[in-house]
């Protein structure tokens, strides 16, 4: 979607200022909204696609200026009222009034490590096909507007680029943040130049590279 | 360095102080919030609060950008290791055992005199957590996010970094779940370094592409 998180391109923020000796977490929440959204991961009421989708579809004013912590505080929250976990009452009483829904698993802080560490995570699946585009080759992004979740930013469509790596079939972001499934495709990474991104004034060496899959390229 | 720092006039510090006020009450308001929602999750079974203090613990402790000071050392000493961290990261990474979450597939890109690579992700805050550990505040925000891209040199620039025009720069905008390790020059002096020695002077930012590794003292 074209939400407050497509940033690429995006000007007016100003300079990048780093913290020197930044903390991990800048308050206690912080930390706990960190451990929460990964710890509820077990319970397997969403993917990973689905959790971003829920933070890039706030309003762009808040995904804009709230701290990071609190985008994904807001997100979780959405899909926790979403999948039934929690009611709007029980999050206004700040107790439990209907009993939980069943969900895959809770996790323990014995398996915390190994959970860590399971590879679970892994976007790859079997091959289904062939790639359709070999290194090398020129393709075309597409041109897409889709108000659902999208891993082709704004800045990338219907742009020239060439194929730099082919990096392996995985599970399609646009279709399983979507609730359409794992869907998986070839994933490519797609070198542009900066010149072809942003025009004839940026230096003629730079480039940019993306990793998209089949449907979000078409041949030149 | 902080050249705003030293601006604090009265009507400054009168400003900061009203902020400060602000931010202590927004941080106790998210304080108290996020208190209410741990307890509610502890309450219907679906976390556990010493899940939660044990994932804190690893993320402060024992998952950080040490580990990856070591894969960038092992590639400078080992030429076969730098190899197959140019064929195949992933494997090579998860050789060393950093197999954990926001690490599954692994892309190292190597700096040169003709080449700078710089990682992003416009889109979220994608980062390769098993060797980097959490990203820092500056690497999620919109002035990193939105410029990267658009204006890598100004974006270095900011971190000091200025690099000949005739050398390339590499952005890379991380939109699946391939993570990207950048891998920097080894600083010259370090001929008779040991891994251990070099992995010092390679810091987090030098791995995502906004410093070089340090120069030894």
């Amino acid at each position: 979607m074209n939400g407050g998180a497509d940033l690429g391109g995006m000007q007016g923020f100003g300079r990048v200022v780093e913290e020197e000796n930044e903390p991990n977490f800048h308050a206690d929440w912080e930390s706990r909204v960190m451990g929460m959204v990964v710890a509820l991961g077990a319970c397997g009421q969403w993917n990973i696609d689905q959790s971003r989708y829920a933070r890039e579809s706030l309003p762009p004013a808040n995904y804009l200026s709230f701290p990071y912590y609190h985008i994904w505080l807001e997100g979780v929250q959405k899909l926790l009222l979403a999948r039934d976990m929690l009611s709007p009452e029980e999050l206004a009483a700040g107790k439990a009034i209907s009993p939980p829904i069943e969900v895959r698993a809770t996790l323990k802080p014995d398996a915390v490590w190994d959970g860590l560490h399971s590879l679970t995570g892994a976007a790859d699946r079997p091959e289904e096909q062939a790639p359709a585009f070999e290194l090398g080759q020129q393709i075309n992004t597409i041109n897409h507007h889709p108000e659902g979740h999208t891993r082709l930013p704004r800045y990338a469509r219907g742009h020239v680029g060439v194929i730099s790596k082919i990096l392996g079939f995985h599970v399609f972001p646009d279709s399983s943040g979507n609730d359409q499934g794992a869907n998986p495709q070839w994933l490519y990474q797609v070198q542009f130049t900066a010149q072809e991104l942003w025009g004839p004034e940026k230096n003629p060496k730079d480039v940019v590279t993306l990793d998209l899959w089949e449907p979000h390229l078409v041949k030149t | 360095m902080s050249g705003g720092g030293g601006g604090n006039g009265n009507g400054g510090s009168q400003h900061h102080h009203h902020h400060g006020d602000d931010e202590m009450s927004h941080l106790s308001e998210m304080d108290a919030r996020v208190k209410a929602l741990e307890s509610l999750l502890v309450e219907k079974g679906y976390v556990e609060s010493a899940a939660i203090d044990k994932l804190v613990d690893i993320y402060e402790h024992q998952i950080g950008p040490q580990n990856g000071a070591l894969v960038v050392a092992k590639a400078w000493t080992e030429p076969e290791f730098a190899d197959w961290l140019r064929k195949d990261a992933t494997a090579a990474i998860h050789s060393l055992g950093y197999t954990s979450r926001q690490g599954e597939h692994m892309v190292a890109v190597f700096n040169g005199d003709d080449v700078h690579h710089l990682v992003v992700c416009t889109l979220c805050s994608c980062y390769p957590w098993s060797v980097l550990g959490l990203p820092p505040t500056w690497y999620k925000s919109p002035p990193f996010r939105s410029r990267a891209v658009i204006d890598p040199r100004g974006v270095l620039g900011d971190f000091g970094l200025q690099l000949p025009d005739a050398a390339r720069v590499e952005v890379h905008d991380s939109t699946a779940e391939v993570r990207y390790l950048v891998i920097p020059q080894r600083p010259t002096g370090t001929d008779d370094w040991n891994a251990e020695q070099l992995a010092e002077l390679v810091s987090r930012n030098s791995m995502i592409g906004t410093a070089f590794a340090d120069e030894p003292q």
